[in-house]
């Protein structure tokens, strides 16, 4: 090496800086999809979380703006190739039945507009809380006379995202009164847990540091309402219990099952918390 | 026919002729490389995407070959002169012979 050692720490250092500035996430960004379609993306917390929270964010903003680019156009947001195949899916007949989602559902524009919004929700029927998830298969199994699909499956999130985005720029609002409260304090519950070897529970990273670094990893506040998501470190749809189970993981904690009545629980409780956010999905996130 | 292939691209609707214009193009493929191995050690054959063409009113504009290492989903972006209204036909050809293509039309205005 012909250069002073004193340069090169010195280049180092200015390296280290600028990478700083770009690795750092644009939290004032606004998103616009589409260049026509504004979300909300930062907004005042809902009641329940007045006494934690002042402002809820939604996950776009923590990440690099390069990412953050890939969601603001339809083309470039790779989670929308999924939503083209689930359309196929919309339309095709499956099961004893003879029958596809457009049999008794029409045009999934106009019949499952603000159904993600609301979602997870009480089913007075069932006489639990569902998610749509558990809708998407109880259509299968009980009016199509189809095989369910698998709750984390690759059908099954592509299906979610075209349902979801559908209801894309309304705000959340998930109901967590009346009969689903029951279930809403028993997510409230395993959110605030801690769990595993870890001894984490969910607010010790997503209420108490969401905005700082866990190891090279920015903390968001762990809103929903870009799920499901597309995520660049699997290249697929992720939707919300496959990603709680790889944060209960990473606690090193036993974790539940996708589909559960306990991360049903903690979806709604999730959800709730986000309630005012635009539904985003399919979002994109690293 | 592998399963969840599906073409998309994005063709302005119109252009100033002799504009060079972005066209973005993406499939939807799972790309196998053929050097990954399944749960009992034994290879996964390679299926991928080999070749991908444009032709802008029968004249070729693009014509690449693509190789095992490229990832899951192959986007191709690149800038095509605009000569007069027309059509682009993309195509893609699988490993395992099919074919998917997709038109797209551009008027001058």
């Amino acid at each position: 090496m012909t250069k002073p050692m004193g340069n090169t720490l010195t280049a180092i250092a200015l390296a280290a800086v600028a990478f700083g500035t770009v690795a750092a996430a644009d939290e004032a960004a606004d998103l616009v999809i589409n260049g026509d379609q504004e979300m909300v993306i930062r907004t005042a917390a809902p009641e329940h979380l007045s006494d934690v929270l002042d402002e809820i964010n939604s996950g776009w903003l923590y990440r690099k703006d390069e990412t953050q680019l890939l969601q603001m156009d339809d083309f470039d947001n790779p989670g929308m190739i999924f939503v083209d195949l689930a359309q196929d899916a919309w339309n095709a007949v499956d099961g004893s039945e003879e029958k596809s989602c457009a049999s008794c559902h029409d045009n999934v524009e106009d019949t499952m507009k603000g159904v993600r919004a609301v979602y997870p929700k009480w089913n007075e029927t069932a006489g639990e809380v569902r998610t749509l998830a558990h809708q998407i298969n109880d259509c299968r199994e009980n009016q199509m006379g189809a095989e369910k699909w698998k709750y984390t499956g690759g059908k099954m999130t592509a299906m979610e995202a075209l349902i979801s985005v559908q209801s894309r720029g309304m705000p959340v609002d998930v109901a967590i009164d009346g009969p689903a409260q029951s279930t809403w304090e028993q997510g409230k519950e395993m959110y605030y847990s801690r769990t595993g070897q870890l001894e984490l529970s969910c607010a010790n990273c997503h209420e108490e540091n969401f905005g700082n670094m866990i190891r090279a990893d920015h903390l968001s506040q762990g809103q929903i309402n870009g799920f499901p998501v597309y995520r660049l470190k699997n290249a697929k749809l992720n939707n919300a219990h496959a990603r709680f189970k790889g944060c209960v993981r990473d606690t090193r904690a036993e974790t539940y099952k996708p589909g559960s009545p306990d991360f049903v629980a903690l979806e709604l409780y999730v959800a709730s918390r986000g309630n005012g956010l635009s539904v985003e999905a399919p979002s994109v996130r690293n | 026919m592998a399963s969840g292939v599906k073409p998309r691209v994005k063709v302005p609707k119109t252009a100033a002729a002799g504009d060079a214009i972005t066209i973005k193009s993406l499939i939807s493929h799972k790309m196998e490389s053929g050097q990954r191995k399944d749960k009992e050690g034994n290879l996964i054959p390679r299926s991928i995407i080999n070749r991908f063409t444009v032709e802008f009113n029968g004249k070729s504009v693009l014509d690449m070959a693509m190789e095992p290492a490229i990832s899951t989903n192959p986007y191709v972006q690149f800038e095509a002169l605009v000569p007069e209204a027309g059509d682009f036909v993309f195509t893609w050809y699988d490993d395992d012979g099919s074919v998917y293509d997709t038109t797209k039309s551009i008027a001058i205005g």
